[in-house]
């Protein structure tokens, strides 16, 4: 039986990595800055094969049916684990936040998405709440800001953790942006259904990114990271944008989001 | 009213386009907002009245036919009348119907979003009455033939220049011939004018934020005196309000006004608190000789007890639009209808119908900021998120959309396929991305890179790439 520390974490705990699709498909950096992480701060690290997405696209559209299917592929794959982690607050909200109202006349998943949900962290928030990571070995010599995405900052709580832990990093200062809680106009299949509003929407973050004086935007979710950089890519902007996990990591050698090689 | 809520894409895509608009918008949203969080943060007991607020609005509701029959008790023995009415057809014949008896001509009206729900103005104008708002934004907008666009703020939209034209085109004939440019002065004109409207109206109509179920009395919130001026002078007097308003004392509502005005315009209250119980009685000094209420329905009942009950609790504070990202880009109008922003994009398609609204829900990022500032704790994102599932099981979805989902779904839901086709599909993207970091323009993403470049994947998935490194090591 692992013993607890102060945080009443486990000492060496058995996490799930969620690796999320976008990262799996875009961004794999960012699944190695989690497990870099992770791995530093004691965690024993397994990444199952069976998994996809966490099914949001599907249940923010509507389709229960196939959200519940790909919950249950998720909740299979990950429930051995003591702790589910994954580097996106989105993603991680849904399991935690909804995957337990999903089976409201199965008692028997519900329950077991329950269980699941009670595990599962966001990758900064874990470090820091979970397992009460104090330091990390990184340094970026760049004046940064950040963008707090919405399901993690209101499902999950992030906006304190990821800024004590980029606080750590050598050479970083961090200039807060104006309006930095405001969604970025990502929404998951929002920004293609109503790609005007989005724009707008985008086009207003990039205001606050640029009037910030940052030269690099870090964020916590690649959905709305690849709407912001593709969004200032667009506008010539020569912000460079990473999520938060690479330069926490030291991860930063290769190219910022958008950026060629 | 009609509604127009069909035409969401449209009518947003036009908002978008006008920079009047953006201007007007962009000097409200700062002040509601900064206002809102001042007057928030200066009560420590916010959240406690917040939860407060919650249960008396449930125990209402979960109450409400004990509630309305009590409150209409009430109002009778203070010798008013009330009149139940499911429909807006049913409301407007009975509005029409105490103007006649009256003998009216010109009827002064009180904001109420219940009456646009009616479309009263265009009823009474039909019927030969002059009906004439006299809420300053309410006032404007009727004279520009628009809609309101918020549901407390109905000219939000309009420019300081906008509102100095309309009224020299309007108020020429009262002999007001100078352009007005400053606030106060644009104001004082308004006031002018509507003085005697006041003075020679028959019959007031008010909407009412509360009714109280012990004492009978309607309650409006207002802060340009307008209402108490609209309710006392003529003789007759009709309040117009939803089934939901009650409230079962004053107690309670005084509970909820903490909430209602701080959430609204961050006042600690309105300017006007107003209860009007009844007729003038003998020893009144002024007051209507008559004092009706309209209760109207149109679906309310229908939303008790089902998974929308809880956006019966909403006492129209307009904290979820002022503080809606997408709302402030489109403004009030794209929506439609009569309710803009989050609420109304639960209540539109429950009152007129999802088929005819569909986009309303679905225009949003759930990026839950409505919910987070609702006095009421209403789970706007969640509702959002059931009307989107009623859409998809009666197949509302474009068939674009459905199966671009459906073939989306088949490779997540199989692990295996999933990895092998995404190996190959960001194999080959990485590939042709890898020079410029990113796209500019790709076949069947026209929606993602009209505006914005798409980042290239680094073109090796994370999957692929871990199990390397696993048995590198």
């Amino acid at each position: 039986m692992p013993s607890s520390n102060e945080n009443g974490a486990l000492t060496r705990p058995h996490v799930g990595l969620f690796v999320t699709c976008l990262v799996d498909l875009f961004r794999p950096n960012v699944g190695f800055a989690a497990v870099k992480l992770l791995e530093d701060a004691g965690c024993t690290l397994s990444v199952p094969e069976m998994q996809t997405c966490c099914g949001q696209p599907a249940y923010n559209s509507g389709d229960a049916t196939n959200a519940r299917d790909i919950a249950r592929q998720v909740i299979a794959a990950f429930e051995e684990f003591d702790y589910v982690v994954g580097p996106s607050g989105s993603c991680m909200g849904m399991i935690r936040a909804h995957y337990p109202e999903m089976f409201p006349t199965d008692a028997l998943w519900r329950g077991r998405a329950a269980r699941l949900a009670e595990k599962s962290y966001e990758l900064l928030s874990f470090l820091r709440d979970v397992l009460g990571v104090e330091c990390v070995h990184a340094r970026y010599e760049e004046t940064v800001t950040y963008h707090d995405s919405c399901s993690g900052l209101r499902e999950m709580g992030i906006k304190a953790q990821p800024r004590a832990l980029l606080g750590q990093v050598n050479g970083l200062t961090l200039n807060e942006m104006n309006e930095s809680e405001v969604c970025c106009g990502f929404g998951g299949t929002f920004c293609v259904k109503y790609p005007k509003i989005s724009e707008r929407m985008v086009a207003d973050k990039v205001q606050s990114i640029t009037e910030s004086d940052a030269t690099t935007l870090l964020g916590g979710d690649l959905g709305c990271l690849l709407n912001m950089a593709g969004r200032l890519k667009r506008e010539k902007s020569r912000v460079k944008v990473y999520h938060a996990a690479e330069v926490l990591a030291g991860l930063t050698d290769l190219p910022p989001i958008g950026d060629p090689k | 009213m009609q509604s127009r809520a069909h035409e969401f894409k449209q009518r947003s895509a036009t908002a978008l386009l006008d920079p009047e608009l953006k201007r007007a918008m962009g000097k409200a949203k700062g002040g509601f907002q900064q206002k809102r969080r001042n007057a928030v943060d200066a009560l420590p007991e916010f959240e406690a009245l917040r939860q407060a607020a919650r249960e008396i609005k449930e125990h209402t509701l979960h109450n409400l036919d004990f509630y309305l029959e009590r409150y209409e008790r009430a109002v009778q023995s203070a010798g008013g009348q009330v009149h139940w009415a499911s429909t807006t057809q049913e409301a407007r014949e009975i509005i029409l119907e105490i103007c006649r008896n009256a003998g009216a001509k010109r009827v002064t009206k009180g904001k109420s979003m219940v009456g646009e729900e009616m479309g009263i103005n265009e009823a009474l104008e039909q019927a030969g009455f002059e009906p004439v708002e006299t809420d300053l934004g309410e006032y404007i907008i009727q004279l520009a033939k628009e809609p309101p666009s918020h549901i407390i703020a109905p000219a939000v939209h309009k420019t300081k220049d906008q509102i100095t034209d309309l009224f020299h085109a309007h108020h020429q004939k009262y002999g007001l011939t100078d352009r007005v440019t400053e606030v106060p002065a644009i104001v004082n004109e308004a006031r002018t004018v509507l003085r005697e409207k006041f003075l020679s109206a028959e019959v007031g109509i008010t909407g009412a934020n509360f009714l109280i179920a012990e004492t009978g009395s309607s309650i409006i919130v207002t802060n340009e005196g307008n209402g108490d001026l609209t309710n006392t002078l003529p003789r007759v007097h009709i309040v117009t309000a939803g089934i939901e308003k009650v409230v079962p004392t004053l107690e309670d509502v005084s509970t909820i006004l903490r909430l209602l005005a701080r959430s609204a315009t961050g006042q600690e209250m309105s300017v006007y608190t107003t209860l009007s119980t009844g007729p003038k009685r003998k020893e009144d000094l002024d007051g209507p000789g008559e004092y009706h209420v309209v209760l109207l329905d149109n679906g309310r009942s229908q939303m008790l007890g089902n998974e929308f009950h809880e956006m019966l609790r909403c006492i129209r504070c307009g904290a979820c639009m002022n503080h809606c990202p997408v709302y402030q880009s489109v403004g009030g109008h794209a929506y439609g209808w009569v309710y803009p922003g989050p609420m109304g994009s639960v209540l539109t398609p429950l009152m007129v119908g999802l088929d005819k609204s569909f986009d309303l829900p679905n225009a949003c990022t759930l990026n839950g900021r409505c919910k987070e500032v609702c006095p009421m704790s209403i789970p706007l994102p969640d509702m959002l998120r059931k009307l989107r599932q009623r859409g998809h099981e009666q197949r509302l979805t474009p068939f674009r959309a459905r199966a671009a989902l459906g073939l989306w779904a088949y490779f997540a839901k199989r692990p295996r396929l999933y990895q092998l086709a995404t190996r190959l599909g960001m194999a080959v993207l990485g590939s042709l991305g890898k020079r410029r970091g990113r796209f500019r323009r790709l076949p069947f993403a026209g929606g993602w890179t009209d505006a914005r470049d798409l980042p290239a994947p680094q073109g090796v998935t994370f999957q692929t790439a871990f199990r390397k490194r696993g048995s590198q090591k």
